[in-house]
């Protein structure tokens, strides 16, 4: 439209130096500044908090429970009652988790996030790290907490330092797993409720499907979601033979299967929020 | 600096920006105009590597956003101020940010103040109001003491002591030799802040021009002339000895004549020698809305139409006295008032209006001229120095 005129005089190549010494960015700057992040939200705190209600309150009363019954666990330890306060727990987690990427999206701290550090893979990993390493410590906290009462109240079998490690390190381990994979979960979908859902759904869906596979053709489905559904992978974490038939995963196998889980999710996390436009 | 060379962005089968090439450079304001949905948020998104160029690129002192070392310590952004975790206070919010790039945090502390947000540095930002709000996006732009500062829309939403504010402050950052990018629909205030202007309109660039030269290329300095009312043979004698002297004469509906193609002091003496008295003898310099208004006219892709109610209203029932209007005959329309909301822009190169033009060829007497352009509406305020020089 308007005939382009050359520009009279360009101003002289001065530009502006800040007295502030610059250097590079790198991962621990991203780790100070997740931790103040996770920190500064009211979510973390009720999260976190109804979670150690709900680990401590059941496994507690589960405890007060079998000790009042007496005596029918001398041959097993009184560990495995920890499983009761982890499912509804780890629902806490997976919100939490989720929030973590989520709210960003939904709030568009995103975009001031990123121009803040264009390096995405740098601001992922450091919500991963800062996030693992939060719920792992508190899970594993309140995780020995629960197992020591645990085995003072219920008279049972003495347990192994096998048991104890599975019972507190792997308890731990599991939750904060599960809480990545919801957190790639969030970073994927990019909506706090969608992302909730569809973990929620991930966790209880598969067992509550297969109460109600009657039909004989399904049987071998039903056993397949019975033994790999993530509550009986948490009950499979405390047993060192598989609990759910022969070839199930026992122990240390369901923390790594479900490691291995969010990997791929953590991977598919990456690739997409380097990809997409924000 | 910021260098944008071929830039195009598609979603799906719609262009939002195309083959944009443009350059912004340090020292002084540069101002970003366009109607909205032309594109300039998806530019400055690519700017900032939020959105990936379909073709082209753009970079900021030679690098593209995403390769530079500790991107908020060069670059200072203002998107969109309420990109904030609501939960989160303000001071901790900044703390996060100031974090990413390894600024102390006696930065933060030093930012809160200079917007003005230290009362309330440990309030969730949710409760801000907009204003407050963009001073907190003004304070994370400001956070890394950045060399390029891009502000979308800052001056939204503020008190008229925060625009005074963000104008000098624009003008302050601009002088200390940063890069400043602004981008806003206050006409107004981007005649006051920005020295030079960059216009997009539907994804493409418009005019790329310091505001000087923008104003005058698009837009018509004129002359008001006023002879004694009711004496129309002075009239059109001031009139044919102005198209003898090469300037082009139209008539305004209300009698007086505007005046393109002469200096004032030329008009008055012709005026002298032609021993015709003048009532008014006013310069009319048009504003940058105007200037903007005649360039993007063609380019606007929302435009409101009247609200008619049709609807609501109570359909018309004829046979009953009593309901509804009875037939009132139509208001002549003026045939002089044109009934499009705004004039066609004539091409700055047919402007008849257009004041620094070479003596026009033909003398054209002024009822016969050809006028790409019909006349101004009289409701309409040409400039805003009209109602002072009446």
């Amino acid at each position: 439209m308007t005939a382009p005129t050359p520009t009279p005089v360009p101003p002289p190549p001065y530009g502006y130096v800040s007295p502030i010494p610059v250097r590079r960015a790198h991962l621990g700057d991203a780790l100070a500044s997740e931790w103040t992040k996770i920190r500064s939200v009211r979510a973390t705190m009720w999260t976190l908090g109804t979670m150690i209600l709900l680990m401590l309150g059941i496994g507690l009363s589960v405890a007060a429970i079998a000790a009042g019954e007496g005596g029918g666990m001398s041959e097993e330890s009184a560990l495995p009652l920890g499983f009761f306060g982890m499912l509804p727990a780890s629902i806490c987690v997976i919100t939490l988790g989720v929030l973590t990427i989520s709210s960003e999206y939904g709030t568009g701290m995103i975009r001031t996030t990123l121009t803040a550090c264009p390096s995405r893979s740098r601001v992922l990993t450091a919500k991963a790290i800062v996030f693992f390493l939060l719920v792992f410590t508190v899970t594993l906290v309140v995780a020995f907490v629960v197992a020591t009462a645990q085995v003072a109240m219920v008279d049972a079998a003495e347990p192994t330092g096998a048991e104890w490690a599975r019972a507190t390190v792997g308890a731990a381990g599991f939750m904060a797993v599960l809480g990545l994979l919801s957190m790639a979960v969030g970073a994927l979908v990019r909506h706090s409720a969608g992302a909730i859902t569809v973990m929620i759904g991930v966790l209880l869906l598969p067992l509550v499907a297969a109460l109600f596979m009657f039909a004989p053709a399904l049987k071998g489905l039903q056993e397949v979601l019975f033994t790999y559904s993530v509550p009986s992978q948490m009950i499979a974490l405390y047993s060192a033979q598989p609990p759910f038939g022969e070839g199930g995963p026992a122990g240390w196998e369901a923390l790594f299967i479900l490691t291995g889980i969010a990997a791929v999710a953590l991977g598919g996390a990456y690739a997409l929020l380097n990809s997409r436009d924000v | 600096m910021i260098e944008a060379v071929g830039l195009t962005k598609r979603y799906g089968a719609k262009t939002a920006v195309y083959n944009l090439s443009f350059q912004v450079r340090p020292g002084v304001v540069t101002g970003f105009l366009g109607p909205n949905g032309s594109g300039k948020s998806t530019t400055m998104r690519m700017i900032l590597g939020l959105d990936q160029p379909t073709a082209g690129r753009v970079t900021i002192g030679g690098h593209p956003f995403r390769q530079l070392p500790n991107a908020p310590r060069q670059v200072g952004a203002l998107l969109d101020a309420k990109a904030v975790h609501g939960g989160r206070s303000a001071r901790n919010h900044l703390l996060s940010l100031a974090q990413l790039a390894g600024i102390p945090a006696r930065r933060v502390d030093e930012v809160l103040g200079v917007v003005g947000l230290q009362d309330v540095a440990r309030r969730r930002s949710k409760g801000f109001s907009l204003g407050m709000g963009q001073r907190l996006g003004i304070a994370a732009a400001l956070l890394g003491d950045p060399q390029v500062l891009l502000f979308d829309e800052p001056v939204n939403g503020l008190d008229p002591e925060g625009i005074l504010w963000v104008r000098n402050l624009m003008k302050k950052l601009a002088s200390e030799g940063r890069t400043v990018f602004v981008s806003s629909h206050l006409m107004s205030e981007m005649a006051l802040t920005a020295d030079h202007l960059i216009v997009i309109g539907r994804g493409q660039l418009l005019s790329d021009m310091p505001v000087k030269q923008f104003i005058s290329a698009n837009s018509a300095d004129f002359a008001r002339v006023r002879t004694p009312e009711g004496e129309a043979a002075q009239r059109d004698k001031l009139s044919g000895v102005l198209v003898e002297a090469g300037g082009q004469v139209l008539p305004e509906p209300d009698g007086a004549l505007r005046v393109t193609g002469l200096p004032l002091p030329r008009i008055s003496d012709l005026a002298h020698g032609a021993d015709v008295r003048l009532w008014e003898l006013s310069p009319h310099q048009a504003s940058l809305e105007e200037a903007y208004m005649r360039l993007t006219q063609g380019a606007v892709d929302y435009r409101s139409t009247d609200d008619k109610l049709a609807h609501l209203q109570a359909p018309p029932q004829p046979g009953q006295p009593g309901y509804g209007l009875p037939p009132q005959p139509q208001p002549p329309l003026p045939a002089d008032v044109p009934q499009q909301g705004w004039y066609a822009p004539p091409p700055p190169g047919e402007n008849p209006y257009a004041a620094p033009q070479p003596p026009a060829p033909a003398p054209q007497p002024p009822a016969a001229a050809p006028q790409p352009s019909p006349p101004r509406p009289s409701i309409q305020k040409p400039s805003d120095t009209t109602e002072d020089a009446r």
